[in-house]
């Protein structure tokens, strides 16, 4: 993994929405939904990018497929630059790329069969037709773990789970080397949940693909992923492999996420002790000066003389590695066990 | 004595345990069915029983379409008219199905509190956050003068750990964020000292950092009120951090119920063995298969004979497609139950190792409707090596 260049290289990535005046639409402000976003992804390498709602992670997934055309930065996938490429130029390219959404219900066409809504990318390509077509379509039925015979059944008739499946055959399709995976298994109950993070283990080592896992459950995250990004209101404020963020988190905020997650297991649950965020989050239209977790970040209100507060205030922390080992956004950043 | 009791001693010495601390249950509930729609009824909940005591947390688990909601809103008198409820509810003694609106309206909001989902439609848009708590006080008190209540508006904000309480009292909902706007409608929950609050999925629709405040708020609320909590959730983490008994439902009924240590570390019952494994485990380091429950819970219209598990589970016989089991007594643990036949198979058993009998498989193409299409063969192993063949062959004799 180390002397490989990335699938996926994203850079100083932003997304801002414009907010416009009533009276004459004129620009007076923007959401900065996504600010400066920066990681990789190398060959079959699983990153997660996790954070709560609002922080711009689902912004930062559509931005990096064009979807939603970036404000600036860059997004080089397989040594192409697509920040600013246009819809036709984007689209041979898609073929390399693919999206899972959320949502299995809303996603999947309900008057569509089955097979043409796994077939629609192939033939919008035109890969293959025919005899072919329909052979592929079963393959990726059974590659995705539904029964084949049931190709021409509609959406209704499978369960949450399943549909999802079928929004990941669609994906894989075209063979794509990448899939950016939007909150796949979050609409499931978790007896369901299960077999669908199974099949993405299994995809990713059947096919090398590359992951970028976009989601909120760290323990989804942590099961899936080799790497985790956290972000926070628009950016990346940690970054580490799974194994060192849940042993060795040092962003204050990265430390709370991980101290709120409920874990199944009453004895360790009756002796946790929890770091409770005060406050909410703020606007990503107006966002506080200098470090944007401050606002709420235990470490500045308890921990901190006003002098240190002072940095905190004034100047953006840059996500350095700062002896931790790993890039961390936090001026005062330091190691903490938490779970 | 290790051996375990005959079902009928189990019951016996269940009813001598309840009676005994008879002073202290506040809310029962016995066989409560609730049955949808004529003929071909849906039917969502299918004989819960459950007793919860003072001080105590009971926290109901179970998938969507389980019936976790129905049995509360039931509880509360709540359903719509269509609903055919039968059963007991006894609230201190006074039975509540089938009370007059009026009576149920006076236990309703002092008595017994509610706690719903989404603060948003709980909340109404056009009235300040302190007349809600006020309109709530003055119902069950209408003795209380305008600034007493404004005051205990204000106190309720602080004890759910809502800042500027004095200011924000007079604030709108919009104008909270969602894990405030859960807040307050836990003030008003506890504004009239409850001694039952019902909280049904109080976090789902929050982020985990907000879900850990609200769950103080409430744990605040219990505290300061006194009161039993029966808490409804999906979230087994919850759950592990809030209950002290908890009950899994499973298409509409209760398939095991325990103390929160016997249910999490000694499951019994396959459907909580399976929901506990198919987690991701973050107690060790190297990552773990999941196993899933493979295939859809049935549909509540048509039920598949025998246990309602029995197509989905590992553990299946012949004999399960037979008779619903009764919940009974298991390891000779007071109070621990569970419904199935082949639980004493996984006595001595913790929740990974009994949890080996659900495979690894990544695969799940049956259909739902085919799964209740009501064929009494057990489900055989989709592929790979056949473990609920061999397990059945083991154990038949």
């Amino acid at each position: 993994m180390d002397k490989t260049e990335p699938v996926l290289k994203v850079t100083g990535l932003e997304k801002h929405f414009p907010i416009r005046s009533r009276l004459f639409k004129r620009q007076i402000g923007a959401v900065k939904a996504v600010d400066g976003v920066s990681f990789e992804v190398y060959p079959s390498e699983a990153l997660g990018l996790v954070g709560e709602s609002g922080c711009g992670k689902s912004t930062t997934g559509r931005a990096v497929m064009n979807l939603q055309p970036a404000t600036a930065g860059s997004v080089v996938f397989e040594g192409r630059e697509l920040v600013g490429l246009s819809r036709a130029k984007m689209r041979p390219l898609r073929r390399n790329i693919q999206l899972v959404f959320q949502d299995p219900y809303a996603s999947l066409d309900p008057r569509m069969q089955v097979q043409k809504i796994i077939a629609e990318p192939l033939v919008i390509h035109d890969v293959v037709s025919g005899d072919a077509l329909r052979r592929r379509v079963r393959d990726l039925m059974h590659l995705v773990g539904l029964n084949p015979e049931h190709a021409t059944r509609y959406p209704h008739e499978f369960s949450g789970g399943q549909r999802q499946r079928i929004g990941i055959a669609r994906a894989l399709a075209l063979e794509p080397r990448m899939l950016i995976l939007d909150e796949p298994v979050s609409a499931l109950d978790v007896s369901i949940q299960a077999g669908v993070i199974n099949l993405l283990d299994d995809l990713r080592s059947e096919l090398g693909l590359s992951y970028v896992f976009i989601a909120h459950d760290l323990s989804v995250v942590r099961h899936i992923s080799d790497r985790i990004a956290v972000m926070y209101l628009g950016k990346i404020v940690e970054t580490a492999t799974t194994l060192d963020l849940f042993q060795r988190p040092a962003h204050p905020y990265t430390q709370a996420l991980l101290s709120a997650i409920p874990l199944p297991d009453p004895a360790r649950e009756r002796t946790r002790e929890r770091i409770l965020l005060q406050g909410d989050l703020p606007s990503p239209a107006n966002p506080p000066s200098g470090c944007r977790f401050r606002t709420r970040c235990p470490k500045f209100a308890n921990q901190l003389s006003s002098q240190q507060q002072e940095l905190c205030i004034s100047t953006e922390p840059l996500a350095e590695s700062r002896d931790i080992g790993h890039p961390t956004a936090c001026h005062y950043a330091s190691v903490e066990r938490i779970i | 004595m290790s051996e375990s009791m005959p079902d009928s001693q189990a019951a016996f010495d269940v009813q001598t345990q309840a009676r005994e601390a008879d002073d202290d249950i506040l809310l029962s509930v016995d066989d409560l069915t609730v049955t949808f729609g004529g003929e071909k009824g849906v039917h969502a909940v299918r004989g819960v029983s459950y007793v919860v005591r003072r001080h105590e947390t009971l926290g109901i688990v179970g998938e969507s379409g389980s019936g976790k909601s129905v049995t509360s809103l039931a509880v509360m008198g709540l359903l719509p008219k269509t609903a055919r409820i039968s059963g007991s509810v006894k609230f201190r003694g006074k039975e509540l199905i089938g009370a007059r609106d009026k009576g149920m309206s006076a236990i309703r909001g002092k008595r017994i509190a509610m706690i719903f989902q989404d603060p948003m439609t709980s909340l109404d848009p056009v009235y300040k956050v302190g007349a809600q708590i006020t309109e709530t006080l003055k119902v069950h008190n209408p003795h209380m003068s305008r600034s007493q209540m404004r005051a205990r508006a204000i106190e309720l904000l602080e004890i759910v750990g809502i800042p500027n309480a004095r200011e924000r009292v007079d604030d709108y909902p919009h104008q909270f964020s969602g894990g405030m706007r859960q807040r307050v409608v836990i003030a008003i929950a506890m504004a009239n000292n409850p001694d039952v609050i019902i909280a049904d999925e109080p976090t789902t629709a929050l982020d985990v950092t907000v879900q850990a405040t609200v769950l103080e708020a409430i744990k605040a609320a219990q505290k300061e009120t006194g009161a039993a909590l029966v808490l409804i959730t999906h979230d087994l983490g919850v759950i592990a951090g809030m209950a002290d008994r908890v009950l899994v439902m499973y298409a509409g009924r209760a398939v095991e119920i325990g103390g929160v240590d016997d249910v999490f570390y000694q499951p019994r019952m396959p459907y909580t063995v399976g929901l506990l494994n198919s987690l991701p485990r973050m107690d060790t380091d190297e990552k773990t298969r999941l196993t899933p429950i493979v295939g859809a819970p049935p549909s509540l219209q048509n039920l598949p004979p025998g246990c309602p598990f029995n197509p989905r589970c590992p553990l299946a016989v012949e004999e399960c497609t037979q008779a619903e089991p009764q919940l009974v007594e298991v390891d000779g643990r007071s109070l621990h139950l569970a419904a199935c036949i082949r639980s004493d198979e996984l006595r001595g058993q913790d929740r990974y190792e009994a949890g080996q009998v659900f495979e690894t498989t990544s695969s799940d193409d049956v259909l739902p409707a085919d799964i209740v299409s009501g064929d009494a063969e057990p489900r055989e192993a989709l592929d790979g090596e056949d473990t609920s063949a061999t397990q059945q062959d083991g154990t038949e004799s």
